[in-house]
């Protein structure tokens, strides 16, 4: 029971057809809810071809509503018939014949604004559209200071701009056509339709009517001429979401700025006036034609490149507020003697690190001061897992280390095959721990020895993730593996370059960052996809979950906030370097470290920047937050904690 | 009405009709209304009336299978039906499980003459032959087999692609609105256009998993317009988005962990716009089964004057 449109019978008149012995029917210009448009010749000039268009008003029949009708068709005639501006078309006559009212006016010459861009090829230029909004400003600013004959306020709202109402004539200029003549007194819809109005703002779908809707509808309508997207088949009012130079990068930020204040849900954000608009407009144009050859240019390029993200206001807000805090003191500083790739570990009150100087560090969580170290014949990519009282490393010079928590004493090595840069996770009396060899490790924590090992396809360096007795981990190779705690294979998947990221587990779904640039959600019982998401680099970040929302980074510069019920993007923040340290949440803050040296703390809802601390040296090293305090390693040697 | 929903369903209570006993298999279960249904009838475990009437009548959920309810019913006033629905499931038994498979759409069809019934008939079946197209081998294949398998929910947006595009070459004057809901072992997986709905209940909430692409939900979510007004808004029945619309549909896909017991309801506006969601729950509280639940649901929607095709399907995961 639903219709695309209202249906009017074939109800038109027929060419030929003569009204008031004068005016002759040629053909149906447009159909409309209450009847057609005609173009029509004056007979009166009968040795020129006059034209006219004749707006004709089909009355409904129940007699009491159709004398309304015709009241107001009279008086809206009048109005019309009083007004002088270039681009409103001339009234020249109104009568009532039969069951019909007409309207005679001014007949354009031209084709409107919804033909025009569908008949464009590509996107409309910024000049042109810029000169058209300043005659719409115009226009609307001489309807809503109209005044009474007894020169009083007395406002017209158009209520109806959109690109099928606004003619480009002859002379390439806009002329506004189908004043709403008895728009208010149209049938209820039945049943379901698709498509909005469109371009009408949202206060008046509560039935208000006032000259800041106007503003809304020609910013609405000028978002449509630059972006080629319809507002009647997008979500209604979501305008700021679809931002003019993400689909048309040749519009100026000006101009965008203007059509935005232009289209504020709230009507008193919007311009003050139709005046107000237009004065912004000339502005705008004075700048740009005084620019040769770069029109518009200014300031162009360095926010533009913030403006990728969809939330880009608060990334610009973020980042121009951002305290480039290297004024941020860090509580304590640890030197190492190289690189801190790895992650800290902290249990007990002390923090653990491993560096490339091939020694494991023990420092005090409160004040940094070192405990112990323990030293190792390799480098030590990886972070440390602390396990009743004893801390797991692997070393690239091929061994397990497992070493005590309190003394730093030497318990068990485990050789691998080939040197080992994934992290140690410790569950059911073993350890677990992927190496170069290929081989994911299953480690007896008490005797040191080999439980069983699994063969994967390539090295594994990723820390595994654990839970109902299943064991998770990806290879670089792209394979992903679940496992028993028998080393017996359950399933496994496929990306499609190597899985370095670790994998995690929230409510039985695996998240997963990939070579190949995408994070996988995979359902942990079966290995079935249920989503992905692709960056633009790839990614060695390790995801974190916080509510609804999972962040990762990627070597795109970019850190990731993606809504994991839908796997879509919930904002991006752009770093100055490669994101490649793995993202922790605490409190509804993120943090993450960057190849730019910094260590972002960022609003987990918006992304929006809180604080940055530059260290002397890239952050890949992922940060560890613990009572309040956020540890993290550089590769210039150091050790920081940060209050969070 | 959180304290009623915990009460109702919330995960301290004990079992709706005290600790779980072996109850005897419950008759077959009549399918109303829905010739097409190819339905592997679930089997229904009967319940006794519960001594305390504040309890909810439910049966608890099988322990390894789906239960389903599905009704549907032209309502008082349209002269045809414009709804369509349609279920798949599939179990596995055995050493090595299949996980359980269900394939639930609601689709309520719009465009004059028959155009509408046309155009949801067409879509659901789209739906369904891309999604078991893709799915069933992989599903039917060994846990450990060396097989790629598809993407959930880019079968699904892929699905919905695809039904637009033959809604748009074969009905190009209708459009329907389509709620599916994909569920393989415990995960689910939406793909939705239009103004159907799926309510999950569980764990003592009570939620619309789907956002109606609707004029009057945008005016609610801008704060223009309250709940109240939206009902009975002269616009109310306008949607911005719909299969059959032509290109660059956008589709909403939802991926969803449902917990043990939890109960999916799928529906078309027929109902939800007349039976509001507090009534929606005491009905299921007061229902025997999924499949009475259903009947109630619609009988309902039929009694508040049923101006629009009704259409409901329930399921129970396994708990």
């Amino acid at each position: 029971m639903t219709t695309r449109m209202q249906g009017q019978g074939d109800t038109s008149l027929k060419p030929g057809a003569v009204l008031q012995n004068r005016y002759s029917i040629q053909r149906v210009l447009g159909v409309g809810g209450m009847g057609s448009v005609y173009q029509a010749r004056d007979l009166r000039f009968p040795n020129a071809t006059k034209y006219v268009a004749v707006k004709e008003i089909i009355n409904i029949a129940d007699p009491s509503m159709r004398e309304m009708v015709i009241k107001i068709f009279e008086r809206e005639a009048n109005t019309l018939a009083s007004l002088d501006h270039p681009a409103i078309p001339k009234i020249y006559d109104y009568f009532n014949q039969g069951d019909r009212s007409f309207l005679v006016m001014e007949y354009i010459d031209g084709k409107d604004l919804e033909t025009y861009l569908n008949d464009t090829p590509g996107l409309l230029g910024e000049e042109k559209v810029v000169e058209w909004a300043i005659e719409l400003c115009d226009v609307l600013s001489y309807l809503h200071n109209h005044k009474n004959k007894d020169n009083q306020p007395e406002p017209i709202i158009f209520r109806d701009l959109k690109p099928s109402n606004l003619m480009l004539d002859q002379h390439g200029s806009i002329r506004l056509i189908d004043f709403g003549i008895a728009r208010n007194y149209q049938a209820g819809q039945k049943g379901t339709m698709i498509g909005t109005e469109g371009y009408s703002p949202p206060e008046q779908y509560r039935g208000e009517s006032s000259p800041a809707g106007d503003i809304y509808a020609l910013a609405a309508t000028l978002h449509h001429l630059l972006t080629k997207q319809d507002p009647r088949i997008e979500p209604p009012f979501s305008f700021s979401e679809r931002p003019i130079r993400k689909a048309n990068p040749g519009v100026s930020m000006e101009l965008e700025a203007i059509i935005n204040t232009a289209l504020n849900y709230n009507p008193a954000d919007r311009f003050p006036s139709a005046q107000a608009m237009k004065d912004a407009l000339v502005a705008l144009r004075r700048r740009s034609s005084g620019m040769l050859g770069h029109p518009l240019g200014t300031g162009r390029l360095d926010l533009g490149s913030l403006g990728q993200g969809r939330p880009v206001e608060s990334q610009a807000a973020g980042v121009a507020a951002a305290p480039a805090r290297s004024e941020v003191t860090p509580l304590w500083a640890f030197k190492c003697e190289d690189e801190v790739r790895g992650s800290p570990t902290a249990a007990n009150g002390v923090v653990y690190v491993g560096a490339y100087d091939n020694n494991l560090y023990a420092v005090t969580a409160a004040d940094g001061q070192l405990l112990w170290k323990y030293a190792t014949d390799g480098g030590l990519p990886g972070s440390p897992a602390v396990h009743q009282d004893i801390v797991y490393i692997g070393s690239e010079d091929r061994r397990l280390h497992a070493v005590s928590a309190k003394s730093g004493r030497l318990q068990w090595t485990y050789y691998a095959d080939a040197p080992i840069r994934s992290s140690p996770r410790a569950a059911d009396s073993h350890v677990f721990i992927g190496a170069d060899d290929h081989y994911l490790h299953a480690v007896n924590v008490v005797t040191g020895r080999r439980a069983w090992r699994f063969q994967a396809t390539d090295a594994v360096r990723c820390r595994p993730a654990i839970a109902n007795d299943r064991i998770f981990f990806g290879c670089e190779s792209g394979e992903f593996y679940a496992i028993d705690m028998r080393g017996e294979r359950k399933w496994h998947f496929k990306a499609k370059r190597g899985l370095t990221s670790s994998p995690l587990l929230a409510n039985n779904t695996l998240y997963v960052g990939s070579l190949d640039g995408m994070v996988y959600a995979l359902d942990a019982s079966s290995g079935w996809t249920i989503w992905r998401f692709r960056t633009n680099k790839p990614i060695l970040s390790s995801p974190a979950i916080d509510g609804n929302l999972l962040f990762i980074g990627s070597a795109d510069n970019h850190l990731y906030a993606i809504d994991i019920r839908t796997g879509r993007e919930a904002w991006r923040f752009q770093a100055e370097g490669q994101v490649n340290s793995s993202p922790a949440v605490n409190k509804g803050v993120v943090y993450v470290g960057s190849v730019d040296g910094c260590l972002h703390a960022l609003e987990a809802a918006s992304g929006k920047l809180r604080w940055r601390f530059k260290a002397g040296g890239p952050i890949t090293s992922s940060p560890t937050v613990v009572n309040d305090v956020v540890y993290v390693g550089s590769f210039d040697h150091y050790l920081y904690a940060l209050t969070a | 009405m959180f304290a009623f929903l915990k009460k109702l369903f919330g995960p301290k209570t004990e079992p709706p009709n005290g600790p779980a006993t072996p109850s005897p298999t419950s008759p077959t279960l009549p399918l109303k209304g829905d010739p097409d249904a190819t339905v592997p009838l679930p089997e229904l475990v009967s319940s006794r009336p519960s001594p305390d009437s504040l309890k909810s009548k439910l049966a608890p959920p099988s322990k390894t299978r789906f239960t389903i309810g599905i009704a549907q019913d032209v309502g008082q006033v349209r002269p045809h039906n414009e709804d369509v629905l349609l279920v798949f499931t599939g179990e596995l038994g055995g050493l090595e499980p299949m996980p359980n498979f269900g394939l639930f759409i609601v689709a309520d069809g719009m465009g004059g003459h028959s155009l509408g019934e046309r155009a949801s008939g067409l879509a659901a079946r789209r739906i369904a032959q891309v999604t078991l197209d893709q799915i069933l081998p992989s599903l039917l294949a060994p846990p450990d087999a060396d097989i790629e398998r598809p993407l959930l929910t880019e079968v699904l947006e892929n699905a919905m692609v695809a039904a637009n595009r033959a809604v748009v070459a074969g009905v190009p004057e209708g459009g329907t609105t389509l709620t599916g809901a994909l569920i393989i072992g415990d995960q689910l997986v939406l793909t939705h256009v239009g103004d159907t709905r799926a309510y999950l209940i569980a764990e003592g909430q009570f939620e619309q998993l789907t956002r109606d692409h609707s004029l009057v939900q945008r005016l609610k979510e801008l704060g223009q317009i309250t709940d109240d007004e939206a009902a009975v808004h002269p616009q109310r029945s306008v949607l911005y988005r719909a299969v059959g619309q032509g290109d660059g549909l956008e589709v909403d896909v939802i991926s969803r962990r449902l917990p043990p017991g939890a109960l999916l309801l799928l529906c078309s506006d027929g109902l939800w716009s007349l039976v509001p969601d507090t009534l929606i729950l005491e009905i299921v509280r007061q229902s025997t089964s999924l499949q009475a639940a259903c009947d109630a649901l619609v009988k309902a929607a039929n009694d508040a004057g049923g101006p629009d095709n009704i259409s409901a399907i329930m399921v129970q995961m396994p708990g």
